[in-house]
């Protein structure tokens, strides 16, 4: 009998014996767990960054927002969202039976042309309270914020983003002192925000702050918020907060059934929830677009060592021809099907990796690899390796060896 | 039974089965082979000679009848005692090689032993050596496909002689190999029955046939003659 010493050595002759056919074997691996690592890692890091962003606009906070409850009874909505008012906010915030409220922050905003003498955007106006900084986590990186004083005397200054600054008067320029003009309208610059470092939907470093009163009146002409933040005392209040401003507003709107509230409020956690499930549907997706990947590589890993096999039927009757007992024949075939897999699997890996780092760089998202994803494209394709290496090949040793030498 | 009897062989059938097709390759086939003879078995194509050639090498069972090796039964052994003996008692030469594709023949002949368990300092000194009997001493690091068919069988002969058998079988070991190739493999058979090996061939060449001592023929699945040789052959190259 020969030792497992020697059959390994044996095994590795073959493979290099034949580089195409074990370049192809390998090749097949390498593609059907690369490709599933890769695409696992995509789905989980776009669903980190949607979940970090939210995150960042603030922790403590609650969103009340005007119209009906996304559950509940479907309400019409005549006349739009016209809900809430400034008045609404400022009862929150004087109202004894509210303890557990931080800061108040009535919004209004809208997307208005803002231009300066040379250059001009589209940008979101905020119509803004001083408490805005402190709800929504903003800092000011030069200047001032709105404060109490503009918002009641309904001056007109504006606080910029810093991609505002940027798209209006060029990079690292000086903004503050300076006056833009929105909707014809001269505003004095005071101040500029810190970069909070998003893109894409609310944006906040795109954008011009001004007073509230401001924008109500001349901006945009209504006297209803689009919606109030709310920055809870604490993490853990954040339930008993939600109860007390809604308990709060229903009896200030004479609503005597929660089903029929004109308004909604949402914690940080909502939006998280109700945005994650909406990518758990993309990660869905990703994971069932990567389940078939595997099956196809797994199909592919079984096609090839197959056809190796059945190939090599004659070879294993020369080989059973020669002295070689069935244990020898199926350890060789199953030696070079582990040594197939592994290097494949190991290739798969660095490239699955190393394809979802390139995509991460190239859409500047997060780098997220799960050990998971890389187990289960691992074994299911090791599985299906060595399973489809060793099978046909212990059926060409059981054939008599004249049956396999004469196989065409 | 006498014991220089090496084979012996009992009212051996072989049915073939294709689909719901049956066809008698052999019917009923006696004979014995002793120790030190060189035969050669004759026969028309489809006379089922190579059968009964994969039936004595135990590449094959037979389906009735019964197959003494050396006073061993052999339709009663395992699959890995009839693999044992293919590789110690029996030296199988084919008619198309079958030597290990792109691979050098001195790997080629080192296979059984390497089935055998023998160690490879010991397996390669013993392959250099047969190499060089069979006169391929500057051809044992060329691959198979860079060998001519007289040198890849010569190839297969040390292959089949690495393990010192009792037996060496041979399958037309010159049908796939020019005339002046074909005698020099006639001179290594012819030396190495001289040596005690016993030999049995097929061939379906008279001439080729009348190296060995006696002759089987066979037709239609049958043994139909069984005589020795009259007019020797002897081969006049020196191996």
């Amino acid at each position: 009998m020969m030792n497992l010493l020697e059959i390994i050595e044996e095994s590795f002759g073959t493979l290099t014996l034949n580089k195409t056919r074990t370049g192809l074997a390998i090749l097949g691996i390498v593609i059907g767990i690369g490709s599933v690592i890769a695409l696992m890692s995509l789905g989980q890091a776009s669903q980190k960054s949607i979940t970090e962003r939210i995150e960042s606009l603030g922790s403590n906070m609650l969103t009340i927002m005007p119209g009906s409850m996304t559950q509940g009874v479907v309400r019409g909505e005549a006349g739009g969202r016209t809900t809430l008012t400034l008045d609404d906010a400022k009862a929150i915030a004087s109202s004894d039976q509210i303890t557990t409220i931080k800061s108040v922050s009535p919004e209004v905003s809208s997307r208005r042309q803002v231009t300066t003498a040379s250059s001009n955007t589209n940008t979101t106006i905020q119509g803004v309270v001083p408490q805005y900084t402190s709800v929504h986590k903003v800092e000011i990186a030069s200047g001032n914020f709105v404060t109490q004083r503009d918002v009641d005397s309904m001056t007109k200054v504006a606080v910029l983003g810093p991609t505002t600054v940027t798209d209006l008067f060029g990079e690292n320029a000086e903004a503050v002192g300076k006056t833009i003009r929105i909707s014809g309208q001269v505003y004095t610059v005071i101040g500029v925000t810190a970069a909070k470092g998003g893109t894409g939907f609310n944006n906040a470093d795109d954008a011009v702050y001004v007073p509230i009163s401001t924008a109500q009146k001349l901006l945009l002409g209504q006297n209803y918020v689009n919606s109030i933040a709310l920055e809870a005392q604490s993490a853990d209040m954040m339930v008993e907060a939600q109860d007390q401003v809604g308990y709060f507003l229903l009896s200030r709107h004479k609503l005597s059934d929660p089903s029929q509230a004109d308004f909604s409020i949402m914690s940080q956690q909502d939006m998280i929830n109700t945005i994650s499930s909406a990518t758990q549907t993309f990660t869905t997706l990703l994971s069932g677009i990567a389940a078939i990947s595997l099956l196809v590589g797994g199909i592919g890993i079984m096609n090839i060592m197959l056809v190796t096999v059945t190939e090599r039927t004659r070879e294993i009757g020369l080989r059973k021809a020669l002295g070689a007992r069935k244990k020898t024949i199926v350890t060789q075939f199953l030696t070079e099907s582990v040594i197939l897999t592994f290097t494949g699997g190991v290739v798969g890996i660095v490239f699955g990796v190393a394809t979802s780092f390139v995509i991460s760089k190239v859409t500047s998202s997060g780098f997220v690899i799960s050990i998971s994803s890389i187990f289960l494209a691992f074994i299911v394709s090791a599985a299906i390796g060595i399973l489809f290496g060793w099978y046909p090949a212990k059926r060409a040793s059981d054939l008599e060896p004249i049956v396999a030498l004469r196989y065409e | 039974m006498p014991s220089s009897a090496i084979i012996s062989v009992k009212n051996i059938s072989k049915i073939y089965r294709v689909t719901d097709v049956e066809t008698l390759a052999l019917k009923n086939v006696s004979f014995q082979v002793n120790r030190g003879e060189f035969i050669a078995i004759m026969g028309p194509s489809g006379s089922g000679k190579s059968t009964l050639m994969h039936i004595l090498g135990a590449l094959d069972i037979p389906s009735s009848g019964q197959y003494l090796l050396d006073g061993m039964d052999v339709s009663k052994l395992s699959d890995d005692q009839l693999a044992d003996i293919r590789n110690q008692k029996i030296g199988f030469i084919f008619q198309a090689f079958n030597l290990l594709p792109r691979t050098s023949a001195l790997k080629n002949v080192c296979l059984p032993m390497a089935y055998a368990g023998i160690s490879k300092a010991q397996r390669l000194s013993s392959a250099i050596e047969l190499l060089t009997r069979v006169g391929l001493s500057d051809r044992m690091y060329h691959t198979s496909n860079q060998l001519s068919g007289g040198q890849q069988q010569r190839v297969a002969i040390a292959r089949s002689l690495s393990l010192n058998p009792t037996i060496i079988l041979a399958d037309e070991p010159t049908g796939n190999i020019a005339t002046a190739q074909a005698e020099e493999i006639m001179a290594i058979f012819q030396k190495l029955n001289s040596e005690g090996h016993t030999v049995i061939m097929i061939t379906h060449e008279q001439d080729i046939a009348d190296h060995a001592r006696r002759i089987l023929f066979i037709r239609d699945g049958k043994l139909e003659s069984d005589h020795p040789v009259s007019k020797r052959r002897f081969s006049k190259l020196k191996v």
